[in-house]
């Protein structure tokens, strides 16, 4: 049984971080030698790293690279022909766009860790959907922006998916208004993209002054920060202003980026972001790389055990997080608790599904 | 019974994937263009409104083909 296998049946947050680690660094070691072998490109860069798989004694000795690696290069360990979807980061004119390149399992593996994660959150029955977006994210089949991959994703946990917005980014009211009354005595699963939500769904309701019914809704929303925090518009606004608007209480924000697709960090009740088993993370001072301690602000580091088709299993994000606990979250899920503070000054602009463009 | 199934099953997947009768039974995901993920859940959809069902989670994400789909059918007390 493969690594993923093993944890896919083990409970989603159930593993203290001790555990992980020792787990984590055995596998991630053999992901890297993997990629070593199988994508010379990466094999390069290990070389001018001065990788040396006998130094590695913990999660933080894995060796990693800045993920905007995957715009500059063709990064993959699979041949041409295993190519079975390749998906791209924001497509926002004018910026490169990263492309991470899946075979068959490592697409399935994705889809089935982020069931099993977000299972934790929705339960295990598939809730009546609303997509707070609209159906042209998803036109192009073949070539998936971030934003058209993650409403298909999520759809997978959902049934008969409504989208909220037309193809002209209009709030399609109606449509709304008769879905919730078929489903009005069930729970519903809200899906969505933070900025297109505020933008499309919660300002336009505000100035029609129109309150939707949506106290048994649960809203998991991602894909960043960095057109609200323009308006300084903080989570905590976000959900208070949504509840507002449509009753909605259970919101949970998602961080994750399409570099490591399916192994999500969710935000607990609790308000902080959380490692599941599929992933971790560590933070790094922006000054020298070295390991910061818990509370102290630095690089997020992200990996995961998912990228199997391209060597993306440990990437250096442009993001500043913090570790604010490990295994003593109130919300009760054990590994590292941690809180994102949006991307680092002079990185280059850049929001994971943040692609929509007025 | 079991006939008027695999009549209804098969309706569903010609329909869905556009498809001749003839292609049925090598059917695969990702092995006709109009089965991509898109193409997956209008066929989920599709499958429980006939059938008069709701697919787990697991079953939906184990639907790889047209053989396999009758296997999990099976789960749901649907007979061919």
């Amino acid at each position: 049984m493969n690594a993923v296998d093993t944890l896919l049946n083990a409970p989603p947050y159930g593993w203290n971080q001790k555990k992980k680690e020792a787990f984590y660094t055995r596998e991630l070691s053999s992901l890297t030698e993997r990629h070593r072998r199988a994508c010379p490109a990466y094999a390069a860069l290990l070389k001018t790293l001065g990788w040396n798989p006998e130094k590695v004694h913990g999660i933080a000795d894995i060796p990693f690279f800045p993920v905007r690696l995957f715009k500059d290069f063709e990064l993959r360990s699979i041949g041409q022909s295993d190519v079975f979807k390749t998906m791209t980061s924001s497509g926002t004119t004018g910026q490169q766009v990263s492309r991470i390149y899946l075979d068959r399992e490592t697409a399935l593996y994705q889809t089935k860790v982020l069931a099993k994660i977000c299972s934790g959150f929705l339960g295990t029955k598939r809730l009546p959907m609303l997509i707070l977006d609209s159906r042209t994210a998803t036109r192009d089949r073949t070539l998936f922006s971030a934003r058209g991959a993650g409403s298909l994703g999520f759809s997978m946990m959902g049934r008969r998916p409504v989208y909220a917005l037309d193809e002209n980014m209009q709030l399609d009211l109606a449509g709304i208004e008769s879905y919730l009354r078929e489903c009005s005595d069930t729970d519903i699963f809200l899906f969505g993209f933070t900025s297109i939500i505020w933008e499309h769904f919660y300002k336009k309701l505000k100035e029609a002054n129109i309150r939707l019914p949506l106290e048994r809704g649960i809203l998991v929303h991602g894909g960043g920060w960095k057109k609200l925090q323009r308006e300084s518009v903080s989570n905590e606004q976000f959900k208070a202003s949504l509840s507002e608007v449509c009753g909605l209480k259970k919101i949970f924000n998602y961080y994750g980026m399409v570099e490591q697709t399916g192994s999500i960090f969710m935000e607990c009740e609790a308000g902080n972001l959380h490692t599941s088993l599929f992933s971790d993370l560590i933070i790094r001072r922006a000054e020298d790389f070295a390991e910061a301690s818990i509370g102290k602000r630095g690089l997020v580091q992200l990996v995961s055990l998912l990228p199997a088709s391209y060597p993306g299993h440990s990437i250096l994000t442009e993001d500043e997080g913090e570790i604010v606990g490990i295994d003593n979250c109130p919300c009760g899920r054990l590994g590292k608790a941690f809180k994102i503070h949006g991307r680092i000054q002079n990185a280059e602009i850049r929001g994971c599904s943040d692609t929509y463009n007025r | 019974m079991s006939q008027e199934n695999q009549q209804k099953y098969d309706k569903v997947f010609i329909r869905n994937f556009n498809v001749e009768p003839d292609q049925l039974t090598d059917l695969a995901y990702q092995t006709t263009p109009s089965w991509d993920s898109v193409g997956h859940m209008a066929l989920v959809a599709e499958l429980e409104d006939a059938f008069e069902i709701m697919l787990e989670m697991d079953d939906i994400i184990d639907l790889s083909s047209y053989e396999e789909g009758k296997r999990i059918l099976g789960k749901y007390n649907i007979e061919f």
